[in-house]
């Protein structure tokens, strides 16, 4: 900063248009130095800055263990895994706290898993994640908010965005390669929702523009509603279509009838 | 004597009435030639009864379903109980399909029951298809009698495709979608077809009254009327048997059609309704509530059709994607080809088989004895490479919700399917064929040498002798003519009569169809054993000690 006034005396007398451009040279470098140190001091992500909280802490260890031998130190990933840097909270709580990270082995789709960690140890994770940097949270509303949410309505968005994957009743279904859209039956309304806002494995993202967040809780409740419902007409058959039919209509319709031929055939 | 006179009268009653019908319709004689109708035991002789007793299930529960259907497309907001779709809107075939399940007292149970019969009535038709085919029950005077059949077997196919198009729902509307398209492939005519069926573009308001008349009038009374004179011909016929003691081609052995037929018919009628019923009340069969409404721009994974579609869905996902421009117009091979053209191959040579078989072995006897699927290896080798043919399109109709359940790729299985099209049908023909060879192999030996007895017998002469135990006669009769011998030698009949052995006249053949005609006919009745013309060669084998 106190560069120019040498510099200036140095030259002075001689060029004095010259000692103007070095002037503004040097003012230019005084805002942009400014610039960066505030960018530094107000942008999330340093960690520095976020060390205070004891949560990002544990966090940190907890990622420092588990988790940086694929995605590398700092969230910033490595061949085998992504980078984290703004995959947000929300992300962290869903693919932890459904099992499907850690990985257990690398494949088209990660599936469902035992939950390797604690409830706290999640959240401590997932606060450290979105220390990295911004990204969707781990979305706050209880109960009572998706439960009074219309559920037709909520039916109609499921049949329109989610059902040419997951299947009409969220049984689940397949993709290309080995990849599938898994059932929701195991799904809680908070993970629902984290799926939506955050695309895991080959799910888009259904940003709030796209699907409102009344909207995902409708769609919460249509799913909710459908899974604890009963199947009026007997056994579900795995809600599958007509696939599981068949199945039951020859082994038990037809194979149950031919048996009875033989037996009547017998007793001739 | 007073009892006597009562019986007397109790009688005289009974028989009055019975005089009155008989005096003005001659109905005696009918009935009492009809009573003493026989028909032949044989478990697989009831394959066919499930098919009619399942239509009979069908027609009534299906009279129930219209009394609350409205085949209609208007819109309508649903205001029922399911409470997941209230206030939805969506056509009034949907809304009074949930009525008709939530509102209507037995209402779903009904149509549980009619959907699970309609099911098994086309399996039926395909199972009775399986015994009528591997024992040659369709040749000559039963021709007619197999095409009737086979149109019933598409006809059932169509109305079942119908029944389940009607509620509109998203399941069954992704159906009649793909139904259109594969219309509209059809080269010049398509669109115009497509419009003229549906009324308008897809789906239109035309569409679902029109269903619903050829669904609960139109192929109904065509397969009332085809079942009719499928059965009267059977009536005039008489049913087929297997050869067996006693039973010649001019004679029927079994039990008479009544008190003991009948009897047995019935108890089977109710069988098969408790099997309906047991199945609709424990089995959800097409939960439309949970497809929801038809809406064009919705589709839900794992879609299929039911299982009689499963081979045209099947030929769909497993054709190429090909696509030709001429002067302008789009000709898509992948539709086409899997949509239309398959099916109509397929169905013409079902039709065609019984005239195909005559001409390829000259047999144009009658036949009221039935074949085992081991006396005719080629016919039975066909049948099974069909079969293989329809099962792979069968399981490609399915491969996501196979890919899903085992997780397997999606492409892989089609891959693999694609590959499997092509040469599991003559993979399977040869293991059938063989199958087939070996058991005949099996019957020359149970013929020639009897039952093994396990007994070694040793000699004075100390040769060892093998003891079997031989067939009783009338066991050895049938069978020697199940295997084409005729009674005295061990020499395969030289004459097609028998429809066991080529005509061999010793001309040779002259044309190029006739050329062909007589290769195929080598073929039909090749054997890998030669005929056992000396008797002496079928002595019990012995074994001589040193």
């Amino acid at each position: 900063m106190n560069a120019s006034p040498t510099s200036s005396s140095r030259v002075a007398g001689r060029l004095s248009a010259r000692r103007r451009s070095l002037a503004s040279a040097a003012f230019v470098g005084v805002v942009l130095g400014v610039l960066g140190m505030l960018y530094a001091a107000l942008a999330p992500g340093g960690q520095a800055s976020t060390s205070a909280d004891p949560a990002v802490q544990r966090g940190r260890d907890l990622y420092n263990q588990g988790c940086s031998s694929c995605h590398g130190f700092a969230g910033v990933g490595a061949r085998r895994a992504p980078s984290l840097i703004g995959v947000g909270a929300a992300s962290v709580d869903f693919q932890v706290g459904t099992g499907r990270m850690p990985l257990q082995h690398h494949g088209p789709e990660a599936p469902r898993s035992r939950v390797r960690y604690s409830q706290q140890e999640i959240l401590d994770l997932a606060a450290y994640v979105a220390s990295l940097g911004p990204g969707p949270g781990i979305p706050q509303f209880n109960d009572a908010d998706w439960q009074k949410a219309d559920t037709a309505y909520g039916g109609s968005l499921f049949r329109t965005n989610c059902a040419q994957c997951h299947n009409f009743a969220g049984s689940g279904g397949d993709l290309t390669y080995g990849k599938y859209a898994p059932s929701l039956s195991k799904s809680t309304p908070r993970q629902i929702y984290e799926a939506m806002v955050t695309g895991p494995e080959n799910m888009p993202v259904f940003g709030d523009k796209q699907i409102t967040p009344d909207q995902k809780l409708a769609i919460i409740n249509y799913v909710r509603t459908i899974k604890s419902q009963a199947d009026p007409g007997g056994a579900g058959l795995g809600r599958v279509g007509p696939v599981s039919e068949t199945v039951v209509g020859w082994l038990a319709g037809i194979g149950i009838l031919v048996i009875v031929t033989l037996w009547i055939g017998a007793r001739a | 004597m007073a009892d006597t006179s009562k019986s007397g009268a109790g009688e005289t009653a009974a028989r009055k009435g019975l005089r009155y019908v008989d005096d003005r319709l001659g109905t005696a004689g009918f009935l009492k030639r009809s009573f003493n109708k026989v028909f032949p035991d044989h478990w697989s002789f009831l394959l066919g009864e499930i098919a009619l007793y399942s239509f009979v299930i069908v027609l009534l529960t299906g009279v129930y379903l219209t009394l609350f259907f409205h085949p209609s497309s208007s819109e309508v907001v649903y205001n029922g109980s399911y409470q997941p779709l209230r206030g939805v809107p969506m056509t009034d075939a949907y809304a009074s399909t949930l009525h008709l399940s939530f509102d209507v007292r037995g209402g779903l149970l009904m149509r549980q029951i009619h959907h699970w019969a309609a099911i098994l009535f086309v399996c039926s038709i395909a199972v009775h298809m399986f015994r009528v085919f591997f024992t040659g029950a369709f040749r000559k005077p039963r021709t007619l009698n197999w095409h009737i059949g086979v149109t019933l077997f598409i006809l059932a196919v169509l109305e079942g495709f119908a029944g389940y198009s009607l509620p509109d729902d998203l399941l069954s509307g992704t159906g009649i979608r793909i139904a259109y398209s594969v219309m509209e492939s059809i080269p010049v005519v398509g669109t115009y077809l497509a419009y003229f069926v549906f009324g308008s573009n897809f789906p239109g308001v035309d569409f679902i009254p029109r269903l619903f008349i050829i669904h609960v009038l139109l192929v109904p009374g065509i397969l009332l009327a085809l079942i009719s004179a499928h059965m009267m011909i059977i009536w005039h016929q008489k049913h087929t048997d297997f050869p067996g003691p006693g039973k010649t081609e001019h004679n029927v052995v079994g039990t008479p059609f009544y008190p003991t037929f009948l009897i047995k018919t019935n108890g089977f009628l109710f069988l098969v309704f408790g099997v309906c019923a047991a199945l609709g009340t424990f089995a959800q069969i097409n939960p439309v509530w949970l497809y929801g409404p038809y809406n064009p721009s919705q589709v839900s994974a794992g879609s299929q059709p039911d299982w009689y579609i499963f081979f045209l869905e099947g030929s769909l996902r497993l054709m190429p994607n090909l696509e030709s421009n001429i002067w302008g117009h789009t000709i898509s091979w992948n539709i086409l080809v899997p949509g239309v053209v398959l099916p109509g191959i397929m169905f013409n040579l079902l039709y065609a088989y019984p005239s195909l078989e005559a001409w390829i072995t000259k047999d144009r006897g009658f036949h009221n004895l039935l074949q085992r699927p081991r006396d005719m290896p080629v016919r039975t080798g066909l049948g099974v490479m069909s079969l293989t043919f329809y099962g792979i399109l069968y399981i490609a109709g399915q491969n996501d919700v196979i890919a899903n359940t085992f997780h397997w790729s999606l492409q892989g299985t089609t891959w693999v399917l694609r590959v499997l099209i092509i040469i599991g049908p003559p993979i399977s023909f040869y293991i059938a064929r063989r199958w087939c060879l070996g058991l005949q192999h099996h019957d020359e030996e149970l013929l020639h040498h009897g039952h093994e007895t396990g007994i070694i017998r040793r000699l004075p002469s100390g040769e060892y002798i093998e003891v079997t135990k031989p067939l009783p006669p009338e066991r050895a009769e049938v069978l020697a003519m199940q295997l084409g011998h005729d009674l005295s030698g061990h020499a395969a009949l030289p004459s097609s009569e028998n429809g066991h052995g080529p005509s061999g006249n010793g001309h040779r053949p002259v044309g190029m169809m006739a050329r062909a005609r007589g290769a195929l006919e080598g073929f039909f009745f090749e054997r890998h054993e030669p005929p056992r013309a000396n008797p002496e060669d079928d002595e019990p084998k012995t074994l001589t000690r040193p």
